[in-house]
């Protein structure tokens, strides 16, 4: 009971510290709005206004047909019609447009006689993805044209044609990817700042010491340290959840249990390697490089913007270590595909099991430190 | 940016041949609680060729000062002339003409001596013919030849103190500014510097202004100037300083009786300006000639007169603005009589015992076979040079760092079986005075209280004691960062009282505070020692060691020396000096150590 | 009344900046946490993302389901087996295979229906089925126009092998330049290096001042003849060259270890790479001269300069992709210009239309920076 009341009033000691300094304050506040507003609205693979030439040598009506379609798609931005082949090079080079759809001389002849009319479009590939996003938008519009001028002309479409259905996500849409992504990756940020630097603070102002002389045990500050981190992780996850639900409407279809017994082992995780940071490090300055160390790494290795799946076995490997990784199926999971807790088991495992390592590890080097 | 004030025809009331010249000098800053002054109106001339020390407590203005003549700074008011180059307006020609060193000595600590001396020697512009002939006399000077291959990082901090100098002497200005450059440093570096500065003056007529919190080194100077609170509070030669209070100092002895117990009595008597403890004397200082006169219930008392000194006149002026009389100390309302009680609660007439204590890093012993006692309601005093060992034995024995080896009771517990049990009993203030900067007064007092098992109205009834004992009622809402620093030290010690510890460790406890500070502060611990606190004190401040009963002198991890205050200067007493300081004490036993040592080699 | 200083004069001033510059190699060598952001962190950081980026898939496991075998569709899973892009995986019935989706243990299903040889036999649609995980939409375009890819290409190849006269009314012919096999390595790493860029010049810099500061070392040199111009000049050289080390570190990596060609000259991207190089260190020396203590330099340095380039340069996300207010804000970061020209010095050669106008605004920048950091710094210590 004692005990419980002094832990108690150290978590309060640390909300305090936290909260009744205005720079921290903005520390916790501002920057996960602003980036969860930026990155939301700025990481997306969907492709708009896409600046194109037209490069048309044919006068009949199929070819103006087929490029009033491009023209009238949101996605597209006509930026020039050129008449030689020698414009095309500038125009691309310079990156003043993205994509070239040149139509030869004989196609709409050639449609009319039953020849095979070609299509060529030239694509900026310097930015591959974009160039394949781009070719699937070019794709489904050439496409439904075909199917469009056989049905008029009572033949049957000619190619048989693959029909797709995207579960989870039907129109495909970026932002649902993302956002649930961001969910975790603020998070981790935050608890990862709270605790990797809040003993190099204290170190520094020789505020651990006079702790340390106190009857409270080793085990009693970082309980100490972990709670305060656990409800500021909370709070801040629910607002950016209740952000993305509200602001991106980004369905939520699983059972909101899942999600919460995920973030909560998922901040237990990011806590303990918080605290392993913590440990190891004599300054502030050290602690905020050894967060930023261990943030870009288990950002890139988390499947958050690019699929693990791609990496090499290697690498893989590596990020089964990456609490982040199974947080980022966890929120995928829950938000789209409706998930409940017993699929979600192996991933609750292992963020328990780094979790618990990670903590157990903090307490080692702490121990060690003071020895 | 504060507009640079037009030119003053004051500048002409100063005299033409001072070097460097004051008039009307004012520096303001924001704070968090209104604008702070830093200095008020001040005017001064300093002499050329002498030494010129500017006295004052931390947070007096001196190195606002400081920073004020090396054209760092502008004034909001008021004009600065040196060489008749004003450094507000035109820096660069000024600082062509003076060194100065700044609070951290501006050493970079990754390169070696010699890049360094090298470095400000390309940036002042010195030819690269004449620097064989200019490094020579400073190497030798400040010994540092030998190591000119070793990084900074890797010297002493006395070594240090002194590349600092060299460094801004490498361009032979006429004038030299020094910011504290004895902080920190043990007395014997301190010493020797003191010794560099003055061949300086005595060989190349240089001018030098050098600021200090210690109060002994003013007798050291040619010329004071007292800062105190951004004013100028007196300026003079050390002998002109004595003169005012010569007559009115007096020793005096009491046998049958602790000075402890006797001197906040003798403080309050009327006439008495300032009263010291000095071992087991009591210094005392009279607002005039005549003697002090006792009622027959102090029990006898032994006086004598004794040579003035500058703190004595520091005191006397002080004393003039402040009023402050110290407050007897009401020790029961901080201390109820149970944990007296508790104090006794086992045999042992010792509160920390350490037998054979030894700690090694790596390969490198700290600690050395260390054994000693401390008794009950004893101040102990721990002392010795940068890197004997004395902060290692401190941690130790505060319970921060396990010992490698050796036997260790404190408050009757074993400290490496029982730490959680042994830390209730203790109380601990570090030097920088932790506390937790965002937390207001009463946030801090309360958690202290509660880390220490205090809840309920008993910790309320604590929590308000304090803060009336140590007269931080009015602060109760202020977050402790911006606290003064006289009361952040007072809030630092209520929250080391706060479980009513049986030992208390203290670490430099008042270095560099307002002497005024200082005394209200051994006060409260001497009334602590006196219902049977124990009190460990580190430092390196001589002035705190005669607060102690016993003394404990460390020199490479082992015991040098151990004794009272008197034991120990009688131990060098000597021809050559028949009435040794603590401090001339200390200087001799280390050198006669590093002698043996030499010759053992 | 000021005498005509020596201090002023010119080979006084280089002296002084060469013994600055000096002074700071020496700390660099001797001080290994630079060293290891300018070398160690774009080793770490290219190999992570050199390898951990891709956003092309290969080898992308995929459940086959066949209603009924037929000669037309075991061709064209034989097909689907030789592209690089899939792994096919036969799975008896449509339920096993949607189990699988849903375990993740395949991105895809492709279903051939009952009539899928007499489909393409007659010309009639021909009922390829296609599921994928939507949930990462990214890899599920990528599928998709992978599989649209490999059918059509089977169905040409039939079609000619059969004699059979195509009677598609249109036909797509697509060519990408620049980068024909469309690996997303090659895009992503020059951005990657544009990034790595930013945290070296920045991050170091905004470090190093505030040392300074911290340590007291910065007041003394101020009360030497050393002017503030000097002591920026005596940073930005030594940063320079290390900067400009990693630079080629990172280019020799991605080149050679990466196989990411360099269509550009050499020339054009030293010329860019000094010039983004130098924005990048003012902005470490204007963050370092704003934020006295290495804490909040830090801070300030990555929020402002490293996750702008990493997530608003078009390094991984394409602005055009962006709405227009975000896509406003990229123009004042200056990796985007930088990211631009490295894709195009990488990828398509020197272009001028690129080079010229975003080299331009990158000196624009380092000017705007430098002037600001001239005029907000004071040899004072307030």
């Amino acid at each position: 009971m004692q005990r419980l009341l002094r832990i108690l009033r150290l978590v309060q000691k640390e909300f305090l510290a936290l909260l009744r300094d205005k720079k921290s304050r903005m520390v916790l506040i501002v920057p996960p709005t602003v980036q969860l507003l930026v990155f939301s609205y700025a990481a997306t693979f969907d492709l708009n206004n896409i600046s194109y030439a037209v490069w048309n040598e044919d006068t009949g009506r199929y070819s103006r047909q087929l490029l009033a379609r491009f023209s009238g798609s949101p996605n597209f931005k006509l930026a020039g019609t050129i008449t030689h082949e020698q414009e095309v090079a500038p125009l691309m080079n310079n990156r003043k447009v993205l994509l070239v759809i040149h139509i030869r001389s004989d196609f709409s002849r050639n449609l009319l006689s039953s020849t095979p009319a070609m299509v060529e479009v030239l694509l900026d590939g310097r930015q591959s993805n974009t160039a394949m996003i781009l070719l699937g938008y070019v794709e489904t519009i050439v496409s439904n044209y075909t199917t469009e001028i056989a049905s008029e002309r009572g033949i049957p479409p000619p190619i048989a044609p693959i029909t797709l259905r995207a579960w989870y996500n039907p129109n495909l849409k970026s932002r649902w990817f993302i956002v649930p992504g961001i969910v975790g990756l603020l998070t981790l940020v935050v608890t990862l700042l709270v605790t990797a630097l809040s003993v190099a603070r204290e170190r520094e102002e020789g505020t651990f010491d006079q702790l340390l002389v106190t009857p409270l045990t080793p085990f009693d500050i970082i309980l100490g340290k972990v709670l305060p981190g656990f409800a500021i992780g909370m709070v801040e996850a629910t607002g950016i959840i209740v952000l993305a639900v509200l602001i991106f409407h980004i369905p939520l279809r699983g059972s909101v249990g899942a999600l919460y017994l995920g973030l909560f082992l998922f901040i237990l995780s990011g806590l303990g390697v918080g605290l392993m940071i913590s440990s190891l490090v004599s300054t502030q300055q050290q602690g905020l490089l050894g967060a930023f160390l261990f943030l870009v790494p288990s950002i890139i290795l988390s499947g958050f913007a690019t699929p693990i799946a791609n990496m090499p076995t290697f690498i893989q490997n590596l990020t089964l270590l990456n609490p982040l990784r199974y947080f980022m199926v966890i929120l995928r999971e829950v938000f789209l595909q409706g998930a409940g807790v017993s699929i979600l088991l192996p991933e609750y495992a292992a963020l328990l099991a780094i979790g618990v390592s990670a903590l157990l590890l903090a307490g080692y080097f702490f121990r060690r430190k003071l020895g | 940016m504060a507009p640079i004030p037009k030119s003053h025809p004051m500048a002409d009331l100063t005299s033409p041949e001072a070097l460097i010249s004051a008039n009307g000098l004012t520096k303001t800053f924001p704070s968090p609680r209104g604008t702070l002054t830093a200095l008020d109106n001040i005017t001064f001339s300093l002499k050329e060729g002498s030494i010129t020390g500017l006295i004052g407590p931390d947070g007096a203005g001196k190195t606002t000062l400081m920073r004020l003549l090396a054209g760092l700074l502008l004034p909001d008011s008021g004009e600065i002339r040196i060489m008749g180059n004003n450094p507000s307006r035109d820096p660069l020609s000024v600082q062509g003409s003076i060194g100065y060193m700044p609070q951290k000595f501006g050493l970079y600590e990754d390169l070696s001596v010699q890049e360094n001396l090298d470095l400000y020697a390309d940036l002042q512009g010195v030819p690269r013919n004449r620097r064989k002939e200019l490094y020579a006399p400073l190497l030798s000077m400040t010994a540092l030849s030998p190591f000119g291959k070793r990084l900074a990082g890797q010297l002493s901090g006395g070594m240090k103190q002194k590349l600092g100098v060299a460094c801004s002497l490498v361009h032979q200005p006429p004038i030299l500014l020094l910011d504290e450059p004895t902080v920190g440093v043990d007395p014997v570096s301190r010493r020797e510097l003191w010794e560099i500065l003055r061949k300086l003056v005595r060989e190349s007529r240089s001018t030098l202004f050098v600021s200090t919190s210690y109060l002994d080194e003013a007798e050291r100077c040619d010329e004071i100037l007292i800062l105190y609170n951004g004013k100028i509070l007196g300026s003079g030669t050390p002998e002109s300083f004595r003169k005012e209070v010569a007559g009115h100092g007096y020793r005096a002895e009491t046998p049958g009786q602790s000075p402890r117990i006797v001197e906040p009595t003798l403080s309050l008597l009327p006439g008495v300006v300032d009263t010291v403890l000095e071992g087991s004397t009591i210094r005392i200082v009279m607002g005039g000639d005549t003697p002090p006169t006792f009622s027959e219930s102090l029990g006898e008392i032994i006086l004598k007169s004794v040579p003035p000194r500058f703190e004595d006149a520091f005191m006397s002026r002080i004393k003039k603005i402040t009023n402050a009389t110290p407050k007897l100390i009401s020790i029961d309302r901080l201390y109820p009589r149970q944990s007296r009680n508790k104090n006794n609660k086992n045999g042992s007439p010792y509160a920390i015992e350490v037998e054979n204590l030894v700690r090694d890093f790596g390969s490198f012993r700290a600690v050395d076979n260390l054994s000693f006692h401390v008794r009950k309601g004893e101040v102990f005093g721990l002392l010795g040079a940068n890197g004997a060992g004395k902060t290692t034995t401190f941690r130790i024995l505060s319970g921060l760092l396990a010992p490698t080896g050796g036997k260790l009771v404190v408050a009757g517990e074993n400290v490496r079986r029982a730490a959680a049990h042994a830390r209730q009993s203790i109380g601990y203030m570090a030097q920088k005075f932790s506390l937790y900067s965002q937390l207001t007064v009463f946030q801090n007092l309360t958690f202290y209280s509660s880390a220490y098992g205090l809840s309920g109205t008993q910790q309320k009834e604590k929590i308000q004691d304090s803060l009336i004992f140590f007269e931080l009622e009015p602060y109760r809402n202020v977050s402790s960062g911006i606290l003064p620093l006289g009361f952040r030290q007072r809030l630092a010690l209520s929250c080391a009282l706060i479980h009513e510890p049986s030992i208390l460790f203290l670490d430099e406890p008042t270095s560099g505070v307002d002497p005024n500070a200082r005394r209200e502060f051994w006060h409260i611990i001497n009334a602590l020692a006196t219902v049977g606190v124990s009190v460990l004190v580190t430092t390196h401040f001589m002035e705190e060691a005669e607060y102690c009963d016993r003394l404990l002198i460390m020199a490479q991890g082992a015991l040098l020396a151990m004794g009272s205050p008197s034991e120990i200067k009688e131990k060098t007493k000597s021809p050559r000096i028949p009435d040794p300081s603590l401090e001339d004490a200390f200087v001799s036993l280390l050198s006669d150590f590093k002698k043996t040592q030499g010759d053992q080699k | 009344m000021s005498q005509p200083s020596v201090h002023s004069s010119l080979s006084s001033k280089v002296n002084r900046v060469r013994a600055l510059v000096y002074k700071e190699s020496l700390q660099i060598v001797r001080d290994p946490s630079s060293l290891a952001i300018a070398f160690v962190l774009p080793f770490v950081l290219l190999l992570i993302f050199g390898y951990g980026v891709s956003l092309d898939a290969s080898h992308v496991p995929i459940a086959i389901v066949q209603d009924s075998r037929t000669p037309a569709s075991e061709g064209f899973i034989a097909s689907l087996r030789n592209s690089r892009w899939f792994t096919p995986r036969p799975y008896p019935d449509i339920h096993d295979a949607i189990d699988a989706l849903k375990r993740q243990d395949v991105e895809g299903i492709l279903w051939l229906r009952e009539n899928f040889g007499r489909g393409i036999e007659s010309f009639h649609n021909a009922p390829i089925h296609v599921v994928v995980d939507g949930v990462d939409d990214n890899t599920a375009r990528l599928v998709e126009g992978y599989l649209n890819n490999t059918w059509q290409t089977w169905l040409t190849l039939r079609n000619q092998r059969e004699r059979l006269a195509s009677r598609l009314p249109i036909e797509l012919q697509a060519r990408i330049w620049f980068n024909p096999d469309n690996r997303s390595r090659d895009f992503l790493i020059p951005g990657l290096i544009a990034v790595i860029m930013t945290l070296i010049g920045a991050l170091l810099t905004a470090l190093v001042i505030a040392r300074e500061w911290e340590r007291g070392t910065m007041e003394s040199l101020f009360v030497t003849p050393v002017s503030i111009g000097e002591i920026l000049i005596g940073k930005f050289i030594p940063y320079f060259v290390l900067g400009m080390s990693g630079m080629a570190l990172s280019v020799l990596m991605s080149h050679f270890l990466f196989e990411v060609p360099l269509r550009g000259s050499i020339f054009a991207l030293t010329i860019t790479s000094s010039l983004f190089l130098t924005s990048a260190l003012g902005m470490g020396l204007l963050i370092s001269t704003a934020a006295k203590n290495q804490f909040v330099a830090g801070q300030i340095a990555i929020v402002f300069t490293f996750l702008p380039a990493f997530i608003l340069s078009g390094f991984i996300f394409d602005i055009h992709s962006m709405p227009s207010l975000i896509q406003a804000i990229t123009h004042i970061i200056p990796a985007s210009y930088f990211v631009t020209i490295l894709q195009s010095v990488f990828l398509a050669g020197d272009i001028p239309g690129v080079i010229i106008p975003n080299s331009v605004a990158l000196a624009l920048f380092s000017v705007f920076l430098f002037a600001l950091i001239r005029r907000i710094s004071r040899k004072r210590i307030e």
